[in-house]
């Protein structure tokens, strides 16, 4: 850690007088195991590092940036890096809103983001987490007739950012992985299910619940048939939850706000989702597997609330969107990693829980689709008019309860409508590993494409 | 610097031995050197100008059925026999003995770009995205905003294994995407070309410019007066060039070995049957050059090949890495690819086609009573275990009494892989690539789709009119 704050002072001691520098240092290390039949079928250990540097000259139209970066934190390609970056600075358009952040007070929480487990736990204990979740798997069901994937995953990251601005940001995560693919099979064919289990190290993991959640999903799809078409009401499980949130958080980022490039652009104040939708980004809460303490320009990360009680109330801002907005930075730049610029994005959506159990939601709702899995999700959703097409798998819901399995259909509406359309948000908060929380929740008047 | 260079063959020679020292039975040195460089011209600003450089090493040791694998950045001699010890540790059945392996000669390949990157002027990239924003907002006075990326990439690569193989290669690639945004009573549609190809700057004509910026910004006007698109079952007549994602999804997958070996493809056990309409002849070709999946040779050193997956209907064979034919005992497809040095190799397509047919785009459309004419395709998913997919539209029309009508908003198409390619009916002449970017395990590889305007006489569509 030291190591990476001497390496980044030492590029920002090259600092000429007329420029900025920004630094972004990172190494880290991994380990993937993927069990087949019993035995070892990949196994995966790396460490990596890399660089990545902006350098910032003001000029009479506003400030121009220039960026570079290298896979490695050799003496001879950080001085490649900070050259190239000089010379790309040449080639930019001045802006106004163009600036690295400068410190602005905020304290950063105290996370225990870190976890001493994933160094401290052996190879071989790795190993054997992934060879039996396997097992496991394979014997849980005798309709289980393969695991095309039994995976174990871990890395440790550390990074640290610093500016001739002021900014000076060092941070540290953990995080382990169980992963497991089945597919079921019987005389009506194959279908898969997918099961997961997240901690910041492995201790934390639960592979019983990985097994179950793989056999459940792949034994219960048995069978699916293609529904008629129809209109009426989804509801989501937790996992497609998240990615629904995932997608509206993407919508409420101020790099694509200001660019007039969300369905929210122009919308603050207004009422965009139902009276029981709240929906936060708090990196702060380390219940969550995106909590954060630095976000992506070394500022602190904070608790941002975008939509309370169905109301729009505000957007995530990096400084540069923020700028342009008249605002200021919530804390909320994201940067993939060494080659990418800043910009902002949500980390740690939660959605204020309700009161229902999936239980109570399905005999709510009576008559429906329960929504297990989304594909197609990347080709199908259009942030920018909101339009929204989805293949899924799942459940026709009859009399309050899950019934015979579906596949081969879509579901269809627009980001717009579905917010409008909550008729239920559920209290079964699953911590999830990317951006979003998951909870159950039931949209009305959607359009399911079958035969 | 040369790939060559990189590293001495005598020290891969030294750390390939040592990779088999625990007991490994086979083992592999992958070294690449890769240069990017992105530019973005977003609403007239150039922003983003950005290099970088990735260069390592990965290690892979095989023993039976299992791979041990570790990566580097450190391209010294020290650090690849720490990788090397790292990739070994899955042999631990005993010592490997004294082991020497001597490579062959290197066979080098080498690209054809004439303009890579590091010898344009940046003013001169700075002007091509200047004039595609240009050319776009000429088009219509509804384009709202223009965004115009241009990324390159230089890659020498070097590979060795205890077999003795040696291989170098360089892959240029460049890519140029113009996106518009159009603004209507309607809201915001957008509009996305992209020019791709593995070559250097000069793909980048004033022509092929003009044509990406116009079509972008026409795309996306269009779409402006577009309606819901109608859900249920009707004929698609899938546009030249836009519809091979189709069969990358549909089936592409499928017949990638590692799936096939696994029993996790609904093409297992198929080679030799009927598998599609006789007018499906599908091709797997990592030798058509410049195209945007083009090798000269994998990511395992294996020269590129021309290879045909179904014949007439009839599926003949599956793509193969080295792994997955060496448990089959026959030679891999040169289809091993990997995204980086910091990743293993596994099966992956390169330019995946459907042979053309006779008829013309007109006839067949103007047989289609009543469908769903597809000009873009987006990106499209499929789980190979089951078979069933979905794909995008990004620009699509109604066919009304065998004439493309009114434009239709944005939706998914929704499938199974085996029962629509039992489903295509006619297939014309004017045959095209598109390039496209296929993910695969969390890796990322530049892949060719393509195909001549064919019609598939049912799909599902998934939107909300009736």
């Amino acid at each position: 850690m030291s190591d990476l704050l001497s390496i980044a002072d030492g590029v920002l001691a090259r600092a000429t007088g007329d420029e900025h520098v920004e630094v972004y240092v990172s190494s880290g290390t991994d380990t993937d195991v993927q069990a087949y039949q019993g035995e070892i079928e990949k196994l995966t250990t790396a460490s990596s590092a890399g660089i990545g540097i902006r350098v910032l000259v003001d000029g009479p139209g506003g400030a121009r940036i220039g960026t570079a970066w290298a896979g490695s934190l050799d003496d001879d390609a950080i001085a490649d890096a900070l050259r190239d970056a000089r010379d790309n600075v040449r080639f930019a358009t001045e802006d106004e809103f163009l600036a690295f952040a400068a410190p602005d007070g905020v304290g950063a929480a105290d996370l225990a983001l870190l976890d001493d487990g994933v160094a401290g736990t052996g190879l071989d204990d790795k190993i054997a987490l992934a060879i039996d979740l396997e097992r496991q798997v394979r014997s849980a069901d005798p309709r289980i007739r393969q695991v095309e994937a039994a995976t174990y995953s871990d890395y440790v990251a550390h990074a640290a950012i610093v500016s001739t601005n002021g900014i000076r940001a060092t941070y540290a995560r953990s995080g382990s992985y169980l992963s497991v693919e089945a597919i079921a099979s019987d005389e009506s064919g194959d279908q898969t299910g997918w099961g997961l289990s997240v901690g910041r190290a492995p201790s934390q993991l639960n592979p019983d619940q990985a097994a179950a959640d793989a056999v459940r999903r792949a034994t219960r799809m048995l069978g699916a048939v293609k529904p008629a078409s129809m209109r009426g009401v989804a509801v989501f499980d937790p996992r497609t939850t998240s990615t629904l949130l995932a997608i509206i958080g993407g919508a409420l980022s101020g790099t694509s706000v200001v660019r007039g490039r969300s369905f929210f652009a122009d919308r603050l104040g207004d009422d965009v989702a139902a009276s029981t939708f709240t929906l936060v980004d708090d990196p702060t809460d380390d219940r969550h597997f995106g909590a954060s303490t630095y976000d992506g320009e070394g500022l602190a990360c904070r608790r941002n609330v975008l939509i309370e009680n169905g109301k729009l109330r505000g957007f995530v801002y990096d400084t540069e969107s923020a700028r342009r907005a008249g605002t200021v930075s919530t804390g909320s730049a994201s940067r993939g990693g060494i080659a990418g610029s800043p910009s902002a994005s949500c980390r740690a959506l939660q959605l204020a829980p309700g009161s229902l159990s999936q239980e109570e939601i399905l005999r709510a709702v009576g008559n429906g689709v329960f929504v297990e899995s989304l594909t197609g999700v990347h080709s199908g959703v259009n942030p920018i008019s909101g339009d929204f097409s989805v293949g899924i798998t799942g459940l026709m819901i009859r009399d309050g309860q899950l019934a015979e399995p579906i596949r081969e259909v879509t579901v269809a509406s627009t980001l717009q409508r579905m917010l409008l359309d909550i008729q239920h948000v559920g209290g079964d908060v699953e911590w999830l590993p990317g951006v979003a929380a998951g909870q159950t929740i039931a949209i009305s008047d959607i359009a399911l494409s079958g035969s | 610097m040369s790939t060559q260079e990189l590293v001495d063959r005598e020290v891969i020679e030294r750390v390939l031995a040592l990779s088999l020292s625990k007991g490994g039975e086979f083992a592999e040195v992958f070294v690449e050197d890769r240069h990017t460089s992105s530019a973005m011209l977003d609403q007239r600003r150039v922003e983003e100008l950005s290099s970088g450089r990735d260069r390592g090493a990965g290690i892979r040791v095989v023993i039976g059925d299992t791979t041990g694998f570790a990566h580097t950045a450190d391209l010294s001699e020290e650090g690849l026999r720490a990788a090397a010890l790292a990739a070994a540790m899955v042999a631990r059945r005993g010592e490997g003995g004294t082991i020497t392996v001597s490579l062959n000669t290197l066979s080098t390949f080498d690209t054809t770009a004439r303009e890579p990157l590091g010898t344009v002027d940046k003013s001169r990239k700075i002007e091509a995205l200047l004039r595609a924003d240009d050319i776009a907002r000429s088009t219509g006075a509804e384009i709202t905003q223009v965004m115009v990326g241009l990324g390159e990439s230089s890659r020498r690569i070097l590979v060795a294994n205890s077999d003795g193989l040696f291989a170098a290669d360089h892959q240029v690639r460049t890519r140029f995407n113009v996106q518009c945004v159009a603004m209507g009573d309607t809201g915001m549609q957008t509009g996305y070309r992209p020019i791709a190809g593995t070559a250097g700057f000069e793909i980048l004509t004033d022509e092929a410019v003009t044509e990406a910026a116009r079509g972008a910004a026409s795309a996306a006007i269009t779409k402006l007066a577009a309606r819901p698109a109608p859900s249920g079952d009707l004929p698609v007549v899938l546009a030249g060039g836009s519809g091979g994602i189709l069969f990358h999804e549909a089936c592409g997958h499928g017949l990638e070995a590692d799936a096939v070996l696994k029993q996790a493809s609904v093409y297992a056990g198929k080679a030799g049957q009927k598998v599609a309409s006789d007018l499906v002849t599908l091709v797997d070709d990592g030798t058509t050059t410049g195209e945007w999946g083009y090798l000269a040779m994998d990511d395992e050193g294996r020269p590129a090949s021309r290879n045909v997956l179904i014949e007439d209907g009839v599926l003949t064979d599956y793509m193969w890495d080295f792994l997955s034919a060496r448990r089959e005992g026959r030679t891999s497809s040169g289809n091993g690819r990997r995204q980086s040095y910091q990743h293993l190799p596994m099966v992956r397509m390169t330019n995946t086609y459907l042979v053309e047919g006779s008829e013309t785009p007109e006839e067949i459309i103007a047989q289609t009573p009543r469908g769903v004419y597809v000009a873009q395709l987006g990106g499209g998913q499929v789980n190979t275990a089951t078979g069933d997919f979905v794909f995008g539209m990004t620009e699509a029309f109604l066919i009304e009494d065998g004439k493309i009508t009114a434009p239709l908003r944005e939706c998914n198409l929704i499938g199974n892989g085996p029962e629509i390619l039992q489903r295509v009916d006619a297939v014309a002449s004017d045959f095209s690539m598109t390039p496209g970017t296929c993910g695969k395990d969390g890796q990322q590889v530049p892949v060719g789709t393509g195909q001549a305007t064919m019609r598939l006489s049912g799909v599902t569509i998934g939107g909300t009119a009736a």
